[in-house]
């Protein structure tokens, strides 16, 4: 087992003829997954890379049967395409576009979490199964399958923390990238409650940064619900400067609040062992 | 986008919430000019986005011409914590019986906007948190449902009882539905008012602080004429949004160029962890463009303290090909002198190690190893 997508899982890839919509597709379908479909409105018809493209998803979900939607639309037209695919009816919509305005998620999420459609994202790398399928943008071959389950706000820095994970022989059941704003569709807490049941995850890495109070939510969360699951933790961050956006739109330090140091106390304080650099976690599973 | 004080109130008037009679002046004769038509006594503030502009003098009361215009000469050109200051804010002086405080903003862990209220404003929200934590207020806001009466209520009764001639709870009312308003609709991250006083029975916003989602401005084009004003703002900054860059400037002297801002955070915390100085913080983004190296490379050359650079790149959406065509194009059209440290895996790594190699260009694929040959560059420059 693993958590949100696997072998069959039916993909829809909207803007899958844009730039990185058409190159992803083309690395998700190597690695093997299962996309069914892309959405382009005015290129209904076509095809890309044998993938047929329609015109919009729900005529793409009526045809395909698709489970799951992946975003690549430009950022002004994401919203409405992340409402599209809820009503279009599928069960998991990954955004990997950055950049959507926040009051516009906050007003999403509200009406996604009253359909019971779960958002990934936005501003996230998706979600991967190793072996079984890959809905986003990580690089497949650093990847292997195993045991540990990888939740983490950031793109990058999940796949470095992963390629040492691999490097030091750690499989990964399902790496989730939940996102770097404020305001995103599945939280850690989300995250940990879908590995806690899963059975093929002994292990789980909290890839966390920066603003909010994320981490603190989840240090308690683990306390509370999985004393007995081994999790260890990189927070990125600790030399950022206060009130300054650190790329990432939920990265910031705002009035005080959202420090690495509150975060990584409040990790330890539950006895969540917390990495100095990315390159220590694996000694930490150990 | 941060506001200053003398645009957030401009916003604020547009949405019916009362100021002080004030108005902007860029110079000491417009100053004085101001000063006449808005008679004394009055405040002369310094238009700077930072707070603690009282305590380093940016804010001034004048009781005549001569000390409006001595206070003007003097905050203007004054700098506040690394911000010029170019205008000041020239605003009827109001007495001040007492201090609250008011914002919206959101809350990140419910998704939703909250109301913060306190009758003990004058200072930052995070002394009064600190001293007086049981005197917030907070009011979330469902978005259904908007503002609820009886929570409004509660906090109107215990802000407001100590009041002499208290305002209506209609005016309460009315200054928070003004305030929601404005958050919806200019796609405010914070509105806030601190101080907020009462004059002849009115709330009225002392100061104003405003923040827009950098997110949703393309649909606000009003700001525009604001976004290359901001005095906060550094050159390498201002180039780097100019380009399309995440950027941040920071004090040392290892310039480093990332893609995605996790690892570029986590970039800058192993550079400090392995002794160096990190010089800013900049992230290229996630999509693939070789333009995009060429100018960052040309941002952080600009920075005259860097003197090593620092690239580290993991592909997922970036292509390492496309990072090492922009790096080896920077090279060929800038005067780039600086010692290099590269750090390239992922998507196409390969071929971008192969293209580097041809022009003598080493590559690290360990973070650690790259970034400690960054931090000596760096020492051996500063020998």
């Amino acid at each position: 087992m693993s958590i949100l997508v696997d072998k069959l899982s039916k993909v829809l890839v909207h803007g899958i003829t844009g730039r990185d919509g058409s190159f992803h597709t083309r690395q998700m379908i190597d690695y093997g997954t299962n996309i069914v479909g892309g959405v382009t409105p005015g290129k209904g018809g076509t095809l890309v890379h044998d993938v047929p493209v329609y015109n919009s998803a729900i005529e793409a979900v009526k045809e395909t049967q698709a489970n799951v939607s992946i975003i690549y639309v430009p950022e002004k037209f994401a919203p409405d395409a992340i409402v599209e695919a809820a009503d279009a009816g599928v069960e998991l919509i990954v955004c990997i576009t950055e950049g959507l305005a926040v009051h516009d998620v906050m007003k999403i999420n509200q009406y996604l979490k009253q359909k019971k459609v779960r958002l990934l994202g936005p501003n996230c790398p998706g979600v991967i199964s190793p072996g079984k399928a890959k809905v986003g943008i990580m690089p497949g071959q650093i990847f292997k399958p195993g045991s540990v389950g990888v939740i983490s706000r950031s793109g990058t820095l999940t796949y470095e923390i992963v390629y040492n994970l691999t490097q030091a022989g750690f499989g990964t059941s399902t790496c989730i990238g939940i996102g770097g704003d404020p305001i995103i569709g599945t939280s850690f807490i989300d995250a940990l409650e879908l590995f806690r049941k899963d059975p093929e995850t002994d292990s789980i890495v909290l890839i966390g940064e920066i603003g909010g109070d994320a981490e603190e939510q989840a240090a308690k969360y683990i306390h509370q619900f999985m004393p007995d699951t081994k999790v260890v933790s990189f927070i990125a961050g600790r030399t950022a400067p206060p009130e300054k956006r650190m790329g990432h739109a939920g990265a910031i330090i705002s009035q005080g609040k959202g420090t690495a140091e509150g975060k990584v106390e409040a990790l330890e304080a539950v006895g969540i062992k917390v990495a100095q650099k990315p390159s220590d976690i694996p000694e930490l599973l150990k | 986008m941060k506001l200053l004080e003398y645009q957030a109130k401009e916003v604020f008037r547009k949405y019916q919430i009362q100021t002080p009679n004030e108005k902007m002046a860029q110079n000491p004769e417009e100053a004085l000019e101001f000063a006449q038509d808005i008679g004394f006594p009055l405040v002369v503030k310094a238009q700077v986005p930072v707070g603690g502009r009282g305590k380093a003098g940016g804010i001034k009361l004048a009781n005549n011409a001569d000390e409006a215009r001595s206070y003007a000469q003097q905050i203007l050109g004054m700098n506040i914590k690394q911000c010029n200051v170019k205008k000041i804010l020239i605003s009827q002086a109001l007495p001040l019986n007492h201090e609250y405080y008011i914002s919206v903003t959101l809350d990140r862990t419910i998704q939703k906007p909250i109301f913060i209220v306190s009758p003990s404003g004058g200072v930052d929200i995070e002394e009064i948190g600190r001293t007086q934590p049981e005197k917030i207020f907070q009011l979330p806001v469902d978005l259904l449902l908007g503002i609820k009466a009886y929570q409004l209520k509660k906090v109107f009764q215990y802000c407001f009882q100590q009041e002499e001639n208290p305002p209506s709870i209609q005016e309460f009312s009315e200054l928070l539905e003004k305030m929601y308003a404005l958050y919806l609709k200019e796609d405010a991250s914070l509105v806030e008012i601190n101080p907020l006083v009462v004059i002849d029975k009115k709330f009225v916003a002392l100061d104003a602080k405003l923040i827009i989602d950098d997110n949703a401005l393309y649909r606000h084009a009003s700001y525009q004429q604001w976004l290359d004003e901001d005095p906060e703002e550094t050159t390498q900054e201002r180039l780097a949004r100019s380009a399309g860059l995440s950027y941040i400037s920071l004090e040392g002297n290892i310039a480093c160029i990332v893609n995605g801002a996790g690892l570029a955070m986590a970039t800058m915390d192993v550079v400090k962890h392995w002794g160096g100085d990190p010089a800013n913080f900049l992230d290229i983004g996630g999509s693939s463009n070789p333009e995009k190296m060429v100018n960052a490379l040309k941002i952080v050359l600009s920075n005259a303290k860097v003197n090593s650079v620092l690239i580290n790149i993991f592909g997922g959406i970036t292509r390492c090909d496309d990072i090492a065509s922009g790096l080896i194009q920077a090279i060929q059209t800038t005067s780039f002198k600086l010692p290099l440290s590269v750090r390239l895996i992922g998507t196409n790594d390969e071929s971008a190690r192969a293209m580097l190699k041809q022009h003598q260009i080493e590559v690290f694929t360990d973070m650690n190893l790259a970034i400690k040959r960054a931090v000596m560059h760096s020492r051996e420059a500063g020998i």
